[in-house]
């Protein structure tokens, strides 16, 4: 599949997407509606749109966690519909991170271990790069102090860099996220973006976060909206709010 | 984190770890399931190992005899002995066409390892007014006392007997008033009689052999009982006494004899250890399906508790087959922990055993048989279980839909 993913090819590309859950039962229902999307290297959208539009559906297609009842998803231009379990799973380790809106780190892990765990998935056996490895990810996300408290121990808002930190861990290209700040408060939630946003800066991760939350979305460079299964816009977002700003709103007392 | 182990292997301890309580308690289970197997078994093992003693300490494992010989109750029990006694049999005994050949044949089939030419047959034993019906055993000690360990039954006297000897059982000794070194008159149906000296006594453990086997050497035998130069049976051991059987028909099947197996003349005894054997072989199998129902639903309850954390080590590229693993490794290291608790166990239990199940005399009653491979079958038996148990949950973990877990 490498030899078909050309250097120009986008980062994900979702051609006539479709998907129906309870497929062949008298309960049938499609939930997305032929689904064009293109991501670009660096890329830095939001998702949005109302409870029930089918954002979660089309997050774990992409993230290549379910397929599509029609048309294809193409991640760095390999077509993934004929790919077996084992394969998509290999893909989906090494070329894509999630973040979830409740953060779901393994709590018989610490802080450290669980930025290892996709490291350790892959490669079998754990060994001191990967250590090192998950150690700078954690300074990275400002839990250097936190890498052996188990994850329990954590407030939400370090569980939520936590898991952060592990999608990073495997240097995906993409990086999909399910209301990454939906379950913390305003000022963890900033946080959390702030974080994705400089991540997104410094490596060139491609990004898709899922909110509700306007003022975040307007955060981000581009804002895909989707009603009822169907993406109604798609918009550059010209002048994306910036941290600077954020902190200057914050100091103004805004929400 | 060990650098040793793999992902599952780190996995799968984590998770026992961090469900203590249930480990442990499912751990318990299997350890005093285990326990009971490994008491049960070495118990049965030792009642069945002495038991074959005391049956093998006076019969060969394998009686040859002539063929389709009518004599054959002979060999069988006392009662039969003593009602040839009161019948006479007119008949001369049958004995073995060319036995020397055949003796030469028969040791060079594998698994023989002893071979001693014996000829039998009923007698009476008179010593002043008391006479008692007898079975004669007429032996030459070289080959015979490598078949029967008479030596170590001899409790005054010896085993190797000249031929003005006896070696007659303490009971018969009691029942004529003899003692070492008396004289006792022989007689036998064919009307022959001789006067033999007490060389040696023995004790069987066995009121019936120790009250009608007398043993003789071969020569006095063969004129007692009129078989010059003939014998009446060749009796065998072979090196593994559940082998016997085998060996016989194949001696049947070579030399056209009669080859009787102690298993076949001691159908009972075999059928009581044989329902001895099923009733512990149930009581394994219900034991292991108990520790197996059990880590299965430790299992089944930990992948459902478990089921967002599975999702989300799907997300991050973990393979079905890792799951798969990390469950049945559970199940494999919780039989075995049980078992090597249990096993432990079990020879606490052994040992107390031991200590309180005493003769009168103060000797343990139970020679309580005590096999490490049984520990290790213990061991092995019950990573089995484990990992059978953990099969379906695990299997379940690994097809779990990681969109449907991690929605909860
Ligand atoms: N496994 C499923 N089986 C049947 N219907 C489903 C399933 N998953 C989702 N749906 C339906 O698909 C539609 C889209 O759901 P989805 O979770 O994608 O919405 P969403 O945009 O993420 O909503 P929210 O903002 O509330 O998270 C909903 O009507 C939902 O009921
Ligand atoms: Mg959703």
């Amino acid at each position: 599949m490498a030899e078909t993913a050309g250097r120009d090819d986008p980062v994900l590309r979702l051609s006539g997407v479709r998907k129906s859950y309870g497929s062949g039962t008298a309960a049938e229902i499609e939930v997305l509606h032929g689904i064009d999307l293109d991501l670009g290297p660096g890329e830095f959208a939001a998702l949005i749109g109302p409870s029930g539009s089918g954002k979660s559906t089309l997050l774990n297609l992409i993230g290549l966690l379910d397929r599509p009842t029609a048309g294809a998803v193409r991640i760095a231009g390999a077509e993934t519909g004929s790919l077996d379990d084992g394969h998509l799973t290999r893909l989906r380790g090494r070329a894509i991170g999630f973040v979830f809106q409740y953060h779901y780190l393994l709590p018989e892990f610490t802080a450290l271990e669980n930025v290892m765990m996709p490291l350790l998935a892959a490669r079998g056996r754990p060994d001191v790069q990967m250590r090192e490895t998950a150690a700078e990810l954690l300074a990275q996300v400002g839990l250097g102090p936190w890498q052996h408290h188990k994850s329990n121990d954590l407030s939400g808002g370090q569980q939520q860099r936590v898991a952060i930190a592990r999608a990073l861990a495997m240097q995906p290209m993409l990086v999909l996220a399910d209301e990454p700040s939906g379950n913390l408060d305003t000022q963890s939630a900033d946080a959390v973006f702030d974080l994705l946003r400089s991540v997104n800066e410094r490596r060139g991760t491609t990004f898709l976060i899922v909110t509700h939350d306007p003022r975040l979305a307007n955060r981000c460079d581009r804002i895909v909206e989707l009603v009822d299964g169907r993406i109604v816009s798609d918009l550059a977002n010209a002048n994306p709010v910036h941290r600077q700003t954020r902190e200057q709103t914050m100091q103004s007392g805004a929400p | 984190m060990s650098r040793l182990l793999t992902f599952e292997w780190i996995a799968a301890v984590r998770f026992m770890r961090e469900g203590l309580a249930q480990t442990l308690l499912i751990i318990a289970g299997v350890t005093l399931g285990v326990a009971v197997i490994t008491f049960m078994s070495a118990l049965l093992s030792g009642l069945q190992a002495n038991l074959f003693r005391r049956t093998l300490n006076y019969q060969a494992q394998i009686v040859v005899l002539p063929p389709e010989d009518v004599a054959r109750s002979l060999r069988d029990t006392g009662a039969a002995r003593s009602a040839a006694v009161v019948q006479p049999r007119t008949q001369r005994l049958h004995s073995i066409d060319q036995w020397q050949k055949l003796r030469g044949q028969i040791a060079g089939l594998p698994d023989v390892v002893a071979i001693a030419p014996v000829v039998s047959g009923p007698g009476l034993a008179i010593r002043g007014d008391a006479n008692k019906a007898i079975s004669i055993t007429g032996f030459e000690p070289e080959s015979y006392l490598r078949v029967i360990a008479l030596g170590d039954k001899v409790v005054a006297g010896t085993a190797n007997l000249t031929a003005s000897d006896i070696l007659i059982g303490t009971d018969l000794a009691d029942d004529l008033g003899a003692r070492l070194g008396d004289k006792l008159r022989i007689t036998t149906a064919t009307g022959a009689a001789q006067t033999l000296q007490i060389a040696g006594l023995f004790d069987f453990g066995n009121k019936g052999v120790n009250a009608r086997n007398v043993y003789v050497t071969l020569r006095v035998a063969q004129s007692l009982l009129d078989v010059a130069g003939g014998v009446t049976s060749l009796e065998i051991n072979v090196s593994d006494p559940f082998i016997a059987e085998r060996v016989a028909q194949t001696i049947h099947a070579r030399t056209g004899l009669q080859a009787d197996s102690w298993i076949r003349t001691n159908e009972q005894f075999f059928s009581a250890i044989s329902a001895q054997t099923l009733s512990n072989n149930f009581i394994r199998f219900f034991v292991a399906l108990t520790a197996a129902l059990g880590i299965a639903s430790v299992l089944v309850v930990s992948v459902v508790q478990k089921s967002r954390e599975i999702g989300i080590l799907r997300a991050m590229g973990t393979s079905r087959g890792q799951i798969l693993r990390l469950f049945l490794i559970q199940g494999a290291l919780m039989g075995l922990a049980g078992s090597v608790c249990g096993s432990l166990l079990g020879f606490v239990f052994l040992n107390f055993w031991r200590g309180i199940a005493r003769n009168p005399d103060g000797t343990p009653m139970f020679a309580v048989n005590f096999e490490p491979q049984l520990f290790l079958y213990a061991a092995g038996g019950a990573t089995l279980v484990g990992v059978l148990a953990a099969m379906v949950p695990a299997r379940r973990a690994a097809r779990l839909d990681p969109v449907v877990a991690i929605r909860g």
